[in-house]
C-alpha cells in the first residue's frame, strides 16, 4: 500500500532535478536530456492519476507524449547536429548569436 | 513486497537522475538517463500501466536514448568545458526551482483522500487502452502519425550535410 | 426709453453690414455693386445722424441721452460693463464730422481707386473703420470706446498696408500697429485705475463721482490722467509716439485723408474731452497735455519745412495741428480743441484729398520736386486746394482762423507758462504758413519740371468731394467759439475765458495773421521769387538742413535703443531657450528615456540560453506560487481532491 503521494513526489523531484539540470550543465546535448527527463517526470504523474481514477485516457495521454518526446528528440538532436556544424562547439555559453 | 520494489526502483529513478546532473561526460550522463526510464518503466508496472512499461522500454529507452548516444558519439562530444556561464542562471534559477519544489510539495501533502496504490488494483489491459485509442481518439492518432511524418522530414533536412555549407557560403 | 426713436445701434451697424457683404462676397459681385454698398451704408448713418440731430435741435429730444436697459456685455462681481451708447452733443459733434466728411471721402474713393484690383477690399476696409470708429464716438464707457479705439487701430493697419505687396507698405502698416499698442497699453493702464478707484468704467458715473468730491484733486487722478494721455499721444501721433503717421503714407490717399487727417487721429482728442471730469482736477496732467501739444506742435512743424514728398508735408502738418488741439485741451478750453478738430478735418481731409487729385493726374508722382506749373492743367484742384492752404495759414475769416485764434487765446490765459505756450503756437502758426505755401508753390506754379508728365485733372467723383470740402473749409468756422463753446457746454463743461490784462481779443487774431503773412512772403520769396535761393540757403545751413531732413533721427535713434534690443532678446528667446533649451530638451529628455529603457532591456537579450532558462523557471515559479496561494486561500490549510468524477 503506497500513498499516492509518495509517486506525486517522485515525479515532482525528477521534474525538478530536471529543470536544475537544465540551468547547471553547460552541454547541449546533455541539456537536451534534462528536458526528457522532465518529460517522463509529468509521465509518471499522469500514469499515477490515471491509475487511481481508472482513466485509459490518462494512459494514452502519456502514449501521445511520448510520440511527441520522439519527434522532438529526432528534430531536436538534427538542430543539434545543425548548430555543432556551424560553430563546431557544443558549449551552449558559446552559441549567443541571438544577443542584441 | 509493493513498498520494497517501489523503494528500490525510485532510488534508482533518483540516483540516476543526479547521477545526469554530476557527470562531466555527457555518454555517462545518457547512461544514467538510460537507467532512470528504465526504472520508470517498472513503475509504471507498478501502476498497472503494462503497455506503457513496453512502450517506455522501447520508445524511450530503446530509440531515444540510443539516439542520443549516436550523436554524441558523431559529435565527440567530449568533457564539458569550462565557459562564462551565467549568473543569472545560478542567482534566480535555483530559487525558482526550489519554488517551484516547495508549492507542488505541499499541495501534494496537503492533499486529503489522495488514497493509495495496491498491486492488487488490477492492469489496465492493451485491449481496453487500443479499444479508446482506435475509437475515440483516432484521429489524434492519425493526427500525431503526420507529425511524425513532419519530424523525419525536418531532421533529415536539419542534418543534411549540404545545410551547414549553404549557411556558411551565403 | 419715451420720445422718438433714435435708431441708435443702426449708427455703427450699417457700415458693419456693410463690411461684411463688401467683405464676404465683394469679390465676386460687380464693382458698381460694391460701390453702392460701400457708399449706402455711411450715407445711412448720415441720415440717421442728421434725423437725431434735427430731433435735438427742434426739442423733441434733449442731451446727454443715455441708452437705458443695454445688454450687459460682463457682469462679474462688482464689475458691469454694457454696451451703452451715449449721445450728446460731443458725440453728435463727432458723429456729423465721421459720417459727413466719411461719406465725401468714399464717393471720392470711388472715383481715386477705381482703377485697383482690390477694389472690394479697400471698401470692406473703409467700412469696417466707420464701424469702429463710431463705436468709439458712441461709447458711453471706456472698455467699449476702448473695443473701437483698438478696432480704428486694426482698420488703419489693414488700409494702410493696403498694397502689401510692397514691403514698405506692409512694414508701415505693422509700425503703426505696435506704436499703437505702446499708446494702449497706457490706456490700458488707465482703465485698470480707474476701476479701482471709481469701481465703473461709465463716463457718467465716473464725473458723478468726481462731482460729489470738490476736493479732490491731483493724486491718482494725476496719474489716470496721463496713463489716458498715454494712450491719446499714441492714436494721435504726439511726442514720442507720432513715428507711426509719417509712414502711413503708404497707405491710398483717400485713407490718409480720412483715418490720418480727420477722424482716428482725433480719437485722442475726443477721448481727452470726454474725460475732461479727471482732467480738470489735475493741473499737473493739463500742464502735460499742453506742453507736449505745444512740442509736438513745433517740432512736426519743423520736419515739414524740408520734405519732398507732398503727402509726408501734410502728415507733418497733421501731427503739428494735432499738437494744437491738445494745447487746447490742456489749457482747459476743450471747446476750443474739439472746434479746431472740426475745422482741421475739413481742411486737412481737403488737402489730402487735392494732394491726392494731383498724384492721380499725375500718374502717380508724389515727389515735390517733379511737379511744378499744374495750376493751368489742373484747375479745379488748384482752386479747392488753394482754400485748403488759405484755410490752415490761418486766413483771416476762414474756418482755422477761429479756431485757431481760440486756443492761443485761451492759452494766453494761462499765466506766464500759457504765454511761452502761447509764443511757441504763434511760432508754429508761422511755420505752418511757411511750409504750405512752400508746397502750394512747388506743386502748382512756375515751370513744369518734370514734362514727361501728362497732366489731366481728376473724374466729377474726386472733385465733387473737393468743392464741398473747400466751402467747408471756408464757411466751417463762421459759427464762432463762443457760439461752440455754449452747443459744446453740457459735454465738456464751461471754462471762462477772462480778458486778457486788458488786450482786446482783435489784437491778437492781428498777431496770428500777421503770422501767417510772413509766412507767406517768406515762401514766396524763396519758391516763387528766387527759386534758386533755397539751395543756396541749404548749403549756407548745411546742419540744420540735415537734421531737419533726417527728421532729427528719430526712427533710427528709435531703432537702435528699443527695436534692435528687443528683437535680440526676442530671438535669443526663441532659438535658445524655447527651441533649443525647453523643446529641445523634451525631446532628447523623452528619447533619452526610450534609449535608455531599451539599454537596460537589452541585457535582459544576452543571448544565453541558461539565463533565458532561469528566467523561464522564475516565471514558472512565480504563477505557481500565486496559483497555490490562490488555492490555499480558497480551501483554507487542508486541500481535498474533487476527484473525476
Amino acid at each position: 500500500m503506497i500513498p499516492l503521494s509518495w509517486y506525486l513526489l517522485l515525479s515532482a523531484t525528477l521534474f525538478c532535478l530536471g529543470i536544475v539540470g537544465f540551468l547547471v550543465r553547460r552541454n547541449l546535448i546533455t541539456i537536451f536530456m534534462s528536458i526528457e527527463l522532465m518529460l517522463n517526470g509529468v509521465n509518471l504523474s499522469f500514469v499515477t492519476f490515471a491509475h487511481q481514477w481508472h482513466l485509459v485516457k490518462g494512459q494514452i495521454f502519456v502514449f501521445f507524449v511520448m510520440v511527441v518526446a520522439a519527434a522532438e528528440a529526432a528534430v531536436g538532436l538534427a538542430i543539434i547536429i545543425a548548430i555543432f556544424r556551424a560553430r563546431a562547439t557544443l558549449a551552449v555559453d558559446r552559441i549567443d548569436l541571438m544577443k542584441l | 513486497m509493493h513498498l520494497i520494489l517501489f523503494i528500490v526502483f525510485a532510488g534508482l529513478c533518483l540516483a540516476g537522475a543526479l547521477n545526469l546532473l554530476l557527470q562531466k561526460h555527457p555518454i555517462n550522463s545518457a547512461l544514467s538517463l538510460v537507467v532512470v526510464m528504465t526504472s520508470l518503466a517498472v513503475l509504471y508496472l507498478l501502476l498497472g500501466a503494462e503497455f506503457l512499461a513496453a512502450a517506455q522500454i522501447i520508445v524511450y529507452a530503446g530509440a531515444i536514448m540510443v539516439l542520443f548516444t549516436f550523436v554524441i558519439m558523431l559529435l565527440n562530444a567530449g568533457r564539458e568545458e569550462r565557459t562564462l556561464g551565467s549568473k543569472a542562471a545560478v542567482a534566480l534559477g535555483f530559487p525558482a526551482v526550489a519554488a517551484i519544489l516547495a508549492v507542488i510539495a505541499t499541495v501534494i501533502l496537503k492533499a486529503q483522500d489522495l488514497g493509495s496504490v495496491s498491486l492488487s488494483d488490477g492492469i489496465t489491459s492493451t485491449e481496453e487502452l487500443s479499444r479508446v485509442l482506435f475509437h475515440e481518439l483516432l484521429l489524434p492518432f492519425e493526427v500525431t502519425s503526420v507529425l511524425i511524418l513532419i519530424a523525419i522530414l525536418g531532421a533529415v533536412s536539419l542534418a543534411r550535410k549540404g545545410h551547414g555549407d549553404q549557411e556558411a557560403g551565403k | 426709453m419715451n420720445g422718438p426713436l433714435l435708431f441708435l445701434p443702426l449708427i455703427p451697424l450699417l457700415p458693419f453690414a456693410g463690411f461684411l457683404l463688401n467683405g464676404l462676397f465683394g469679390s465676386r459681385l460687380p464693382k458698381a455693386l460694391v460701390t453702392l454698398i460701400a457708399l449706402l451704408a455711411p450715407l445711412g448713418s448720415l441720415a440717421i445722424v442728421a434725423h437725431d440731430a434735427y430731433l435735438f435741435w427742434s426739442g423733441a429730444i434733449t442731451f446727454p441721452v443715455i441708452e437705458q436697459g443695454a445688454p450687459t456685455w460682463i457682469s462679474v462681481g462688482t464689475l458691469h460693463v454694457d454696451f451703452g451708447f451715449v449721445l450728446d452733443q460731443l458725440s453728435l459733434t463727432m458723429l456729423l464730422i465721421i459720417t459727413g466728411v466719411g461719406f465725401l471721402i468714399h464717393i471720392y474713393s470711388a472715383g481715386y481707386m477705381a482703377h485697383e484690383k482690390g477694389y472690394w477690399r479697400y471698401f470692406a476696409y473703409l467700412n469696417l473703420f466707420l464701424f469702429f470708429m463710431i463705436v468709439l464716438v458712441l461709447a458711453g464707457n471706456a472698455l467699449l470706446m476702448f473695443v473701437g479705439w483698438e478696432g480704428v487701430g486694426l482698420a488703419s493697419y489693414l488700409l494702410i498696408g493696403f498694397w502689401f505687396q510692397k514691403t514698405s507698405a506692409a512694414d508701415a502698416g505693422k509700425k503703426a500697429f505696435v506704436v499703437n499698442r505702446i499708446g494702449d497699453f497706457g490706456f490700458l493702464i488707465g482703465m485698470f485705475l480707474l476701476l479701482a478707484n471709481f469701481g465703473t468704467l461709465t463716463f457718467s458715473e465716473i464725473a458723478t463721482k468726481i462731482g460729489e468730491n470738490p476736493g479732490w484733486t491731483g493724486g491718482v487722478l494725476t496719474c489716470i490722467a496721463i496713463c489716458l494721455f498715454v494712450g491719446a499721444a499714441g492714436k494721435s501721433a504726439q511726442i514720442p509716439l507720432y513715428v507711426w503717421l509719417p509712414d502711413a503714407m503708404e497707405g491710398p490717399t483717400p485713407v490718409s485723408a480720412l483715418i490720418h487727417a480727420a477722424t482716428m487721429v482725433t480719437a485722442g482728442v475726443y477721448m481727452i474731452a470726454r474725460s475732461h471730469a479727471i482732467f480738470d482736477r489735475s493741473p499737473v496732467a493739463l500742464s502735460v497735455v499742453a506742453i507736449i501739444g505745444a512740442a509736438t506742435a513745433l517740432f512736426a512743424a519743423t520736419m515739414g519745412l524740408v520734405q519732398t514728398d507732398i503727402k509726408r508735408v501734410l502728415a507733418y502738418s497733421t501731427i503739428s495741428q494735432l499738437g494744437y488741439m491738445f494745447l487746447g485741451c490742456g489749457v482747459m478750453a476743450y471747446s476750443a480743441g474739439v472746434f479746431h478738430l472740426m475745422t482741421h478735418a475739413f481742411f486737412k481731409a481737403l488737402l489730402f484729398l487735392a494732394a491726392g487729385s494731383v498724384i492721380h493726374g499725375i500718374g502717380g508722382e508724389q515727389d515735390l520736386r517733379k511737379m511744378g506749373g499744374l495750376r493751368k492743367k489742373l484747375p479745379v484742384t488748384f482752386w479747392t486746394m488753394t482754400a485748403g492752404v488759405f484755410a490752415i495759414a490761418g486766413a483771416p475769416f476762414l474756418s482755422a482762423f477761429y479756431s485757431k485764434d481760440a486756443i492761443l487765446y485761451a492759452a494766453f490765459q494761462q499765466g506766464t507758462f500759457g504765454r511761452v505756450l502761447w509764443a511757441v503756437g504763434l511760432f508754429t502758426a508761422l511755420l505752418t504758413s511757411f511750409y504750405m505755401f512752400r508746397l502750394w508753390y512747388l506743386a502748382f506754379f512756375g515751370k513744369q519740371r518734370a514734362p514727361e508728365l501728362h497732366p489731366h485733372e481728376s473724374p466729377w467723383s474726386m472733385l465733387g468731394p473737393l468743392v464741398i470740402l473747400a466751402l467747408l473749409s471756408i464757411g466751417g468756422g463762421w459759427i464762432g467759439i463762443e457760439k461752440f463753446s455754449e452747443w459744446l457746454a453740457p459735454a465738456v463743461g464751461t471754462h471762462a475765458v477772462e480778458a486778457a490784462g486788458g488786450i482786446p481779443e482783435w489784437a491778437f487774431s492781428v498777431i496770428a495773421v500777421s503770422m501767417g503773412l510772413i509766412g507767406w512772403l517768406v515762401a514766396h520769396v524763396l519758391y516763387f521769387a528766387k527759386p534758386d535761393q533755397p539751395a543756396k540757403l541749404a548749403g549756407s545751413f548745411s546742419v540744420p538742413y540735415k537734421v531737419l531732413v533726417n527728421k532729427y533721427w528719430v526712427d533710427e535713434i528709435y531703432n537702435a535703443l528699443i527695436v534692435k534690443p528687443l528683437l535680440m532678446i526676442s530671438r535669443f528667446l526663441l532659438e535658445w531657450v524655447v527651441e533649443f533649451a525647453i523643446i529641445g530638451g523634451v525631446v532628447w529628455l523623452l528619447a533619452g528615456i526610450a534609449l535608455l529603457t531599451g539599454a537596460i532591456l537589452q541585457k535582459w537579450q544576452s543571448g544565453n540560453l541558461r539565463s533565458y532558462a532561469a528566467w523561464l523557471a522564475a516565471g514558472a515559479a512565480a504563477l505557481l506560487l500565486f496559483a497555490g496561494a490562490v488555492l490555499l486561500a480558497a480551501n483554507g490549510v487542508d486541500i481535498k481532491w474533487a476527484g473525476w468524477k
